[in-house]
């Protein structure tokens, strides 16, 4: 198996008139992952794949997906790759099932399409044509029609935007199989959730360049660390605590009464707490131990909101 | 399923198979389309029965169904070529179906091709049920088949040519409401079922060198009249299918 990145992205710059959407990107996706591309609106995601697939020419820079040029190779590419827009792509006169059934006749060894309309709950579509299914089902069409021709790489951009809880969880299932079938997925979303949940690797974007990337778990470790919270009679003497703990840990009084330790939090800290408490007659009321989640890490490096 | 359903085996199917399947489901979405059955097969075939069987318009010497089939026969094309096409494609491209092809195995000219041979299977059907009926009213076509055919052929490409133009560049509410009113001008003015030489002598010439009154007149001095190649016409047609083909190309956007 081939251990060359799938993607490979070096000093992107793509303009549109005097707004630069995407500003001097790089970014490498090994094969076989699933990577989230994640940050707010017009932070140049969609823009970034779009490139990927071969839709926009980029200003500057060079873009190898499969080790080909999307624009120059794009023949050589396109059977390889599925694509999932954001909205639309369907006939609106066409049936799920119609449509479905014609991107698996455009390749060469396409999957069973009733066994796809099965797994992912299209068959309740019936005879309804496009333009009148819910929302969700025309994600899960658009999803479905990105994967039945068994490419090695698959963009999906916002795949559950507009979805219930349950259809989402149904796509993240699938995208789970994607990969243990040898699958490269790129998403991109607005969900920390998603991102959390599903991604090896995540890609937080923001004006048109990456501020972070990283596993979920090592990306919400890094930078502030975690902390320790409790309550006990205000006015304890934190330096003789401070003594007590690694030399990089922060103790302060938030408000009287009200203690916070940050650093690296782990069970022997804990107990080097608790001991300290002990010792001097103190009950830590509320102790609690509060982990980064990647939405913090967002805020913080972003400082926006993830959500539109 | 397996333990891994999704395990990777790309590939594009032969051309051939996917420009049958793009054919297929292009003229599929077409007859399923209401308002395009409309503009393609009821109006020219309600004008042909109407203006046959009710003599509303002089349509000069003989039979007015030998003058009213060649006019309904380019109106035919127009409407499918031209009117539907436009319509059609212009959604298409606002609702991103170009735009999720363009990803596909499907290379864009095969995509093209097989917009064309959708045209042409729909103008086959349009072209025998039209001549099914202009028989039944008694007509009586005359000429060299060959002509009829070089004159429909010219006659698409010129309508194409104009009507992906209009998809490729406007909206796709502009396109539907200026391809209907374009339809309809062209309808009156172009020769169709008003003889030209009703215009005034200066309009006349005018009108004559647009596509629809290069085609209708073309079908009729060979139907009607028995000529020989109308070259003139074909010229005009010709012409037409250079300039709105080349602009199509030129200026499509496929988003």
């Amino acid at each position: 198996m081939s251990h060359e990145p799938v993607v490979q992205v070096t000093g992107l710059v793509k303009r549109y008139g005097s707004k630069t959407a995407v500003d001097g990107l790089d970014l490498t996706v090994a094969p076989r992952t699933v990577t989230a591309v994640l940050g707010p609106n017009g932070a140049g995601k969609t823009t970034t794949v779009e490139t990927c697939e071969g839709y926009r020419k980029p200003d500057a820079g060079t873009v190898r997906v499969l080790g080909l040029d999307p624009i120059a190779d794009a023949a050589k590419l396109r059977p390889r790759i599925g694509v999932m827009l954001q909205s639309g792509g369907v006939y609106s006169g066409a049936r799920a099932d119609e449509m479905l059934r014609h991107m698996a006749k455009l390749h060469a060894h396409p999957l069973d399409v009733d066994v796809l309309i099965e797994r992912l709950g299209l068959g309740s579509c019936g005879r309804t044509t496009y333009r009148r299914l819910s929302g969700g089902q025309q994600q899960r069409l658009a999803l479905a029609m990105a994967v039945v021709g068994r490419p090695e790489l698959v963009f999906l951009d916002e795949p559950t935007a507009g979805l219930d809880p349950h259809a989402r969880r149904s796509t993240w299932d699938l995208v789970r199989e994607l990969r243990e079938s040898g699958v490269s997925v790129i998403l991109t979303t607005h969900f920390m959730d998603e991102a959390e949940q599903l991604a090896d690797d995540v890609v937080i974007v923001d004006a048109g360049r990456i501020i972070a990337q990283g596993a979920p778990a090592e990306l919400s470790r890094g930078g502030a660390e975690n902390t320790l919270r409790f309550t006990g009679r205000p006015g304890l003497d934190l330096a003789s605590l401070l003594k007590a703990l690694p030399t990089d840990t922060l103790a302060e009084e938030l408000v009287p009464g009200t203690y916070r330790i940050s650093g690296k939090i782990d069970p022997h800290l804990l107990a080097t707490v608790t001991s300290w408490c002990a010792q001097h007659g103190v009950m830590p009321d509320g102790i609690s131990v509060e982990r980064r989640t990647l939405e913090d890490v967002f805020l913080e490096l972003t400082g926006k909101d993830l959500r539109p | 399923m397996s333990t891994a359903p999704y395990t990777p085996m790309p590939g594009a199917a032969p051309l051939g198979r996917m420009i049958a399947a793009q054919t297929a489901l292009e003229t599929k979405m077409l007859l399923r389309n209401g308002e395009q059955l409309l503009l393609t097969v009821i109006i020219p075939a309600l004008l042909l029965v109407l203006f046959s069987a009710v003599d509303i318009i002089d349509t000069g010497r003989g039979k007015s169904v030998d003058f009213l089939a060649p006019g309904v026969l380019a109106l035919a094309v127009m409407s499918t070529a031209f009117t539907g096409q436009a319509i059609a494609t212009g959604f298409e491209r606002r609702y991103g179906v170009l735009k999720r092809l363009a990803t596909s195995p499907l290379p864009r000219w095969a995509l093209m091709t097989a917009k064309t041979l959708s045209v042409l299977v729909t103008e086959v059907l349009q072209v025998l049920l039209l001549t099914v009926i202009a028989l039944g009213l008694g007509w009586s076509p005359q000429g060299d088949p060959l002509s009829v055919l070089l004159l429909l052929l010219l006659g698409t490409a010129a309508f194409s040519g104009l009507g992906l133009l209009m998809a490729g560049t406007l909206r796709a509410e502009a396109t539907l409401a200026a391809a209907n009113l374009v339809f309809l001008l062209l309808l009156v003015g172009g020769g169709v079922i008003v003889p030209l030489d009703k215009f005034p002598d200066g309009v006349q010439s005018v009108l004559g060198l647009l596509p629809i009154s290069a085609l209708s007149d073309g079908l009729r001095d060979v139907l009607q009249h028995g000529a020989s190649m109308p070259w003139g016409n074909l010229g005009v047609l010709a012409g037409w299918a250079v300039l709105g083909l080349g602009a199509a190309a030129k200026f499509f956007r496929w988003e």
